[in-house]
Order: C-alpha cells, then sequence, then structure tokens
C-alpha cells in the first residue's frame, strides 16, 4: 500500500499545475499519468495560446508542457508515474493503480483528479473507413510523430478544435478541402478563421456529412446543406474527393472514475456531458476528491491551468500546508479565472458552470 | 482604421481581431507601450501617435491578427508585413503572389526582407501596389512552393 497526502490522476495541464502548486506548498504528491509521457493534450499543441501571461498567453502548447514538465520533475515533493492507469476508487479510500504491469494500492488522503476529456464522434454511413480520424489522432500523428494523416482532408467541426488543426494540417503540408460545420456560423475565434480564409480553405457553414465512400480505404465525403431545422436539403448533395476526414465535433468529460467513486454528477451539455457537481474550491460532493480540467466541463487549456492551480493550492492548504501568500495566490487566480470566463465567447460554459457549482461555502 | 494624416507619418499596425476573446499578449509585447487591452475579453486599442510600426506585438500575437502597413515606403508601392508560419520561408528579393483575405491571388509582390523570430512567427516583408496594401494579407510562394 503506498501512502501520499495528495494523488493527482491525469498529468494534462491541471493536473501538472494541481501537483505543481501542492507540492510547492509542501504537499507530497504522487501524480499518476496513463500515458508515457506527461503533458496531455499539450504536447500536440502548435499554436500559440490566447489568455494572459499568467496562463503563459502568446507561448506555444508544446512549449508551456515543457515548462509544467520540468517544473513538476525539479520539486522533490512530486513522484511521478507514467503508464499508471487508475483502476477505481474504493469506499475505504483505497485506489487501485495498474502502474507498468503491476497492480499497486494507495491510500491518498485527498485526490485530486484531472483525466481530461474523450472526443466525441458523429453516425453516418462508412464512418469506420481508414482515413476517417479525430482531430486528437490527427495532432498525434502530425505533431508527435511527424506522420501527415493524409493528402487531403476534410475537416467536420469549426469550434476551436477543427480550426486550430486544419491550421496545423496546412502547416505539415496537407491540403485541406474545406471546414464543414452544421451551425450556421463558425463556433472557434474568429481569428483563427481567417488564418485558414486566406489561405483558400473554404469553410461550408449550415453544412453537414451525409457519407463517406471508399472501397478500403476514404475516397471522398458527401456533404449536404442544412435547412433552419438543420435537416439535410434534398438535391444540395455535393461530393468532395478526399482521402482523409478529420471530426472535431466535440468533447466529453472523462467521468468514470467520478461516478464510480460516488460524486454527485449532472448534466450540463454546454459542458460536454455529465459534470460533478463542485463547490469554488474544485471540491465534489466527496469529502475527499476534488476536481480540475476538462473532467469538469470541457473549456479552454487556459482554464484548466488555472483550475489546478486552485484545486493544488486549496488541498495543501487542507492538509495544513498553507503558504503565506496562499490566500493573495489563491484570490489571484479565482480573479484570472473568473476575468478569462468574463466575455461573450464565454457565455456558454458560465451557463453550463452555473448548474453545477454550488455556492462557496466559508 | 488610422487616418491618411497618421498613414501619411510612416508604418502602423493595423488590428483585424474584431471578435471579444479573451487575450492580450499583444499588450505586454509592445515595447512602447501604444497597446491597450483593458480587460482580458476586450478588443486591443492602438495609441496611433506612439506606435511606430515595428511589428513585435506581430509575433506574439495567437491569432495571427495583426499586419503592419507602411504608405511612406515607396511611391508607387507600400510596405506590408504579415505573420507567416510555414515552411519553407520565401526568400528576400523573390516574387510570390500576393493572397486577399479569402485566399484569391490578387497580384504579386517582391519579398524585401524575412524577419525570422525564436517563437518561429516570422515576419514577412511585402512590397505591394499601394491600392493592394488594404487588401494583400497573406503570400503563396512560386515555384511549388506553397502558402
Amino acid at each position: 500500500m503506498i501512502t501520499t497526502e495528495i494523488l493527482v490522476i491525469g498529468a494534462g495541464p491541471a493536473g501538472l499545475m494541481a501537483a505543481i502548486h501542492a507540492a510547492e506548498a509542501g504537499a507530497k504528491v504522487l501524480l499518476v499519468e496513463r500515458a508515457d509521457r506527461l503533458g496531455g493534450q499539450l504536447i500536440k499543441q502548435t499554436h500559440k495560446f490566447f489568455g494572459s501571461k499568467a496562463e503563459f498567453a502568446g507561448e506555444r502548447g508544446m512549449d508551456i508542457a515543457e515548462k509544467l514538465i520540468n517544473q513538476s520533475s525539479d520539486i522533490s515533493g512530486i513522484t511521478i508515474w507514467k503508464n499508471a492507469v487508475v483502476l477505481g476508487i474504493y469506499p475505504d479510500g483505497v485506489v487501485t493503480i495498474s502502474y507498468e504491469g503491476a497492480f499497486c494500492t494507495a491510500r491518498p488522503k485527498k485526490i485530486i483528479i484531472a483525466t481530461g476529456a474523450s472526443e466525441k464522434t458523429m453516425a453516418f454511413p462508412n464512418n469506420d473507413l481508414p482515413g476517417i480520424y479525430g482531430a486528437g489522432a490527427v495532432q498525434t500523428l502530425m505533431n508527435v510523430h511527424g506522420v501527415i494523416p493524409a493528402k487531403r482532408i476534410l475537416m467536420i467541426g469549426a469550434g476551436n478544435i477543427g480550426v486550430i488543426v486544419a491550421y496545423q494540417l496546412l502547416q505539415a503540408g496537407v491540403k485541406v478541402a474545406g471546414i464543414v460545420e452544421a451551425a450556421p456560423q463558425v463556433g472557434g475565434y474568429r481569428v483563427h478563421a481567417a488564418k485558414l480564409q486566406r489561405h483558400g480553405v473554404p469553410i461550408y457553414t449550415s453544412h453537414s456529412i451525409q457519407s463517406a465512400h471508399g472501397d478500403s480505404c476514404l475516397e471522398g465525403v458527401t456533404i449536404s446543406k442544412l435547412d433552419e431545422q438543420w435537416q439535410p436539403i434534398d438535391g444540395s448533395e455535393q461530393y468532395i474527393a478526399v482521402d482523409g476526414l478529420c471530426l472535431a465535433v466535440g468533447l466529453s468529460p472523462l467521468t468514470e472514475l467520478l461516478w464510480q467513486a460516488g460524486c454527485e454528477m449532472k448534466f450540463a451539455a454546454e459542458l460536454g456531458g455529465y459534470v460533478p457537481l463542485r463547490d469554488a474550491n474544485m471540491k465534489t460532493s466527496h469529502e475527499n476528491i476534488y476536481v480540475a480540467g476538462d473532467v469538469s466541463g470541457v473549456e479552454e487549456a487556459s482554464a484548466a491551468m488555472v483550475e489546478g492551480k486552485l484545486a493544488g493550492l486549496y488541498v495543501a492548504s487542507v492538509l495544513g500546508h498553507k503558504k503565506d501568500s496562499f490566500t493573495k495566490e489563491f484570490q489571484t487566480a479565482k480573479s484570472q479565472l473568473s476575468a478569462l470566463r468574463s466575455g461573450p465567447a464565454s457565455v456558454k460554459i458560465c451557463t453550463g458552470l452555473s448548474k453545477v457549482v454550488l455556492e462557496e461555502v466559508g | 482604421m488610422p487616418s491618411q494624416e497618421r498613414f501619411a507619418k510612416g508604418p502602423i499596425a493595423l488590428f483585424e481581431c474584431m471578435q471579444q476573446i479573451p487575450c492580450n499578449p499583444c499588450a505586454d509585447a509592445c515595447p512602447r507601450g501604444a497597446i491597450t487591452v483593458k480587460e482580458i475579453n476586450d478588443c486591443p486599442s492602438l495609441n496611433e501617435e506612439l506606435c511606430n510600426g515595428c511589428g513585435v506585438c506581430m509575433t506574439h500575437c495567437p491569432g495571427l491578427s495583426i499586419f503592419v502597413v507602411d504608405y511612406t515606403y515607396g511611391k508607387d508601392v507600400a510596405l506590408v508585413k504579415i505573420p507567416y508560419e510555414f515552411s519553407p520561408l520565401p526568400e528576400a528579393k523573390t516574387v510570390v503572389d500576393a493572397l486577399n483575405r479569402q485566399g484569391q491571388c490578387i497580384g504579386t509582390s517582391e519579398v524585401i526582407r524575412v524577419q525570422t523570430s525564436p517563437n518561429k512567427t516570422n515576419i514577412i516583408w511585402l512590397s505591394v501596389p499601394r491600392e493592394l496594401a488594404m487588401e494583400v494579407r497573406s503570400i503563396r510562394l512560386k515555384k511549388g512552393g506553397r502558402s
């Protein structure tokens, strides 16, 4: 049985920040990560981040990952396990972990769950043809392994992930046949869409995919225009020859561990699906379980990092590790988060949060 | 949009950043304090007298939405600086296709200078016909090069 004060599950932007800030305050942290490397999705993000200086704005995601990974490795209070999958959280507080093939148990005093989110997919005929990818897979191939996923690709979804990955595809030398978006307008930041448009990439708003075609692999797709009720308009079909199709149609929080631990959950479509109820200090309905990042609602990485910091600082303080600067740092991070969420681009997120964030106690 | 009088004084940054999103690296980047983003979701506002068109903000902008235009560059041509994150980079003194905001080729342009940046957002200085200075926002390399 491994004993530790804080177990952080997931080493993406939220988990890394939580571990760093808890350990800096003096807590002993075990940081477990399912993948063979730290950083989560940050390591694939070759674009510069939005936000303010405090969230590393203007720096590229992969460079932010490097900074956080180095920081977490330099702090003696953090033990890092890669290739470690948390299997379950039990009523007696025991957590079971598969670590490099061995079955381990741990009994942490507090747990911060930062497992992130997984990609949604779409149902259409032949959606299992080779050449059809999620945006995360496209980024992993291109930006982690240096492999181009296709010669000519069509992107489905003009949210921030769709427009960002389409731009990264152009940078990798892949032809982007267009971006297809069911909504009447681009959901991602307009500046991202503008980058694509000035390279001649068409954006088909109020359009959706009808089917994919090909014998042994993808050869083309049919898209059609949607009416005001989002129904395909007969006769509007057009065929686009592509050998790649990339789906960027949203993310769902990875909440299995929260369900299993008995945390109270609620459906909030604005946040990507079921998320845990929690207070403003990131504590769930379970006395010892906290959350940070996309698992508590799909949002930008900048917000995930600040949530991680809040959770890390707060959990450490509950365990008696309270830096002199705690109140100031904690309040600054909270103001940072509400500033990030104060604009029109965050209205949807705030609607979702209003359903699941309990009133602050104390 | 700066006035004709301001354009007549020399290079100036143009912000094609019209949507309120949480972002302010341009304000931190400006060495002259010419850029203000009051609340983080506000669009940037420029003090046109302080801006000298140096282009430092262009390398920091995550949206690649800042350009510099200098109408005093030549008699028939203006200088347009664009951010560029593609490989290979164009070479100075070569001619490239000039693209507008919709990616349409609207003419050709000579590359005057290529300013590389450690953060990989490079700045390309283009000489373009004056009447196209408000249109040219991207390039495509000739001879099989891609944009």
